[in-house]
């Protein structure tokens, strides 16, 4: 009999209370527990960066996170990226301007990913957005649009014209 | 890829979770920090412990304050703390170019300093940075505290002095002094990726001669290690790429790489050139 834990903390900005076995890691317990499936399960030993998620704002491998871990902290899944109305993020237009997904797998660590490194790096060179997501892998190989649309990103985000 | 089943623990103290640790130590418990290399290795099965004393709800180890000539690093300090803004100074300018090369993006906001020494990997970044600048471990147990210098805790492949019951409950890194110089050359197949070699050298410029120079490598042999023979012939010389090139000739017979495999000598030798000519600002 595995152990288990009731756990409190908020997702995408709402209170959610849930229990979950120990062992179980937090991507699970997103797509499992709470229905959320927009987070995608890869590798499950934190190398394609399929499952990144943001909790308190950072970009985590939620496969190497147990849900026990992220009691009291703020998650943010690919879910909680865009607007209530459904208006996409900056970041998720660019993505659909600039054909960045093609089997959309990768997608949401992408995005997540991406979110923290632009927030933090408001004017980057294509150099520095390829190291950004030098930990997501894209088997679609779809890079260079990728990095296109996190540039166009980029600059929208400033308020550039794009 | 899912983990065995084991007992989690959150002590909200270092009096608790040492207390803890020496319960379940008999039965192969481990502290649990940024879980970067342990969750992968329970994933696989290849680790399976039958506890997990998860320490990030301890609020005293956030500890990062330079004071007494070192910076002291507790054991919930991640990657991405180190270096600027947290860090400054010639210490801080040297781990912000390291922490660049620690795996990527959300394995830095993540994983911790203290987790990577107590894991021991050979080709870790920051085992290398502490056997460089000769930092001091402080062990910790309900038996008492060890004081145990960079030199002597790395004991080879993923081993390291820290007893199954005692945690690494701080790094002590030297502070640099002021106007010290570093370098850093990493050799790995892809940004983020294990390196095959690395060095690091620090020195400062007193008349254009170098004084007080270290040299580290890792990534080659079983364990990180200083070249004190090395940094012999370099104290005292101007900097030069003639004498880089010698340094690093003379510093190759003296190693015992992990593999058998000329190929690592030779990036050893360009990981040293590289590392003092970035110290020195020549070209590479």
């Amino acid at each position: 009999m595995s152990e288990t834990r009731r756990i409190t903390l908020i997702v995408n900005g709402e209170h959610r209370e849930a229990e979950t076995p120990v062992r179980q890691h937090l991507a699970d317990f997103l797509r499992g527990t709470l229905g959320l499936t927009g987070t995608h399960v890869g590798c499950e030993h934190g190398v394609c960066g399929a499952c990144t998620v943001l909790v308190d704002g950072h970009a985590v491998r939620a496969c190497l996170m147990l849900a026990v871990q992220a009691a009291g902290h703020e998650v943010t899944t690919v879910e909680g990226l865009s607007l209530a109305d459904g208006t996409l993020h900056p970041l998720q237009q660019a993505f659909c301007d600039h054909h960045g997904l093609q089997c959309g797998f990768c997608t949401p660590g992408m995005l997540t990913t991406l979110v923290e490194f632009l927030a933090e790096h408001p004017a980057p060179s294509e150099e520095e957005v390829r190291l950004a997501i030098s930990g997501n892998i894209c088997r679609c190989t779809g890079y260079d649009s990728i990095v296109a649309a996190a540039l166009a990103a980029a600059r929208a985000l400033r308020g550039d014209a794009a | 890829m899912k983990p065995a089943a084991f007992r989690y623990h959150a002590p909200r103290t270092e009096e608790e979770a040492l207390a803890i640790l020496a319960a379940v130590a008999p039965e192969d418990g481990r502290i649990l920090a940024g879980g970067q290399s342990l969750m992968p290795t329970m994933a696989f099965r290849m680790a399976r412990p039958a506890h997990l004393v998860d320490i990030n709800g301890v609020a005293a180890f956030g500890l990062l304050a330079a004071e007494g000539g070192v910076l002291r690093i507790g054991p919930c300090v991640r990657h991405a703390m180190l270096g600027a803004p947290l860090v400054g100074g010639p210490l801080g300018a040297l781990l912000g170019t390291v922490r660049r090369h620690i795996a990527h993006l959300p394995i830095r906001t993540r994983g911790t300093f203290c987790g990577s020494l107590a894991h021991a990997d050979p080709a870790s970044e920051w085992c290398l940075v502490s056997a460089t600048l000769g930092a001091e471990m402080v062990l910790r147990s309900v038996g008492g505290t060890r004081r145990v210098a960079a030199a002597e805790f790395f004991q080879g492949i993923m081993t390291t002095a820290l007893a199954a019951d005692e945690m690494l409950v701080e790094a002590r890194l030297p502070l640099l002094a002021e106007g010290t110089r570093s370098g850093f050359y990493e050799f790995s197949r892809r940004p983020g990726d294990f390196a095959q070699a690395m060095a690091i050298a620090t020195f400062t410029l007193d008349g254009g001669v170098m004084s007080a120079p270290r040299l580290g490598l890792g990534g080659v042999e079983d364990r990180p290690c200083r070249l004190p023979a090395a940094e012999a012939m370099l104290d005292g010389q101007p900097p030069s790429a003639a004498l880089f090139a010698a340094v690093a000739a003379a510093a190759l017979p003296g190693l015992v790489p992990m593999t058998d495999d000329p190929h690592r000598l030779r990036l050893a030798e360009t990981a040293i050139i590289r590392a003092l000519s970035r110290a020195a600002g020549l070209p590479e």
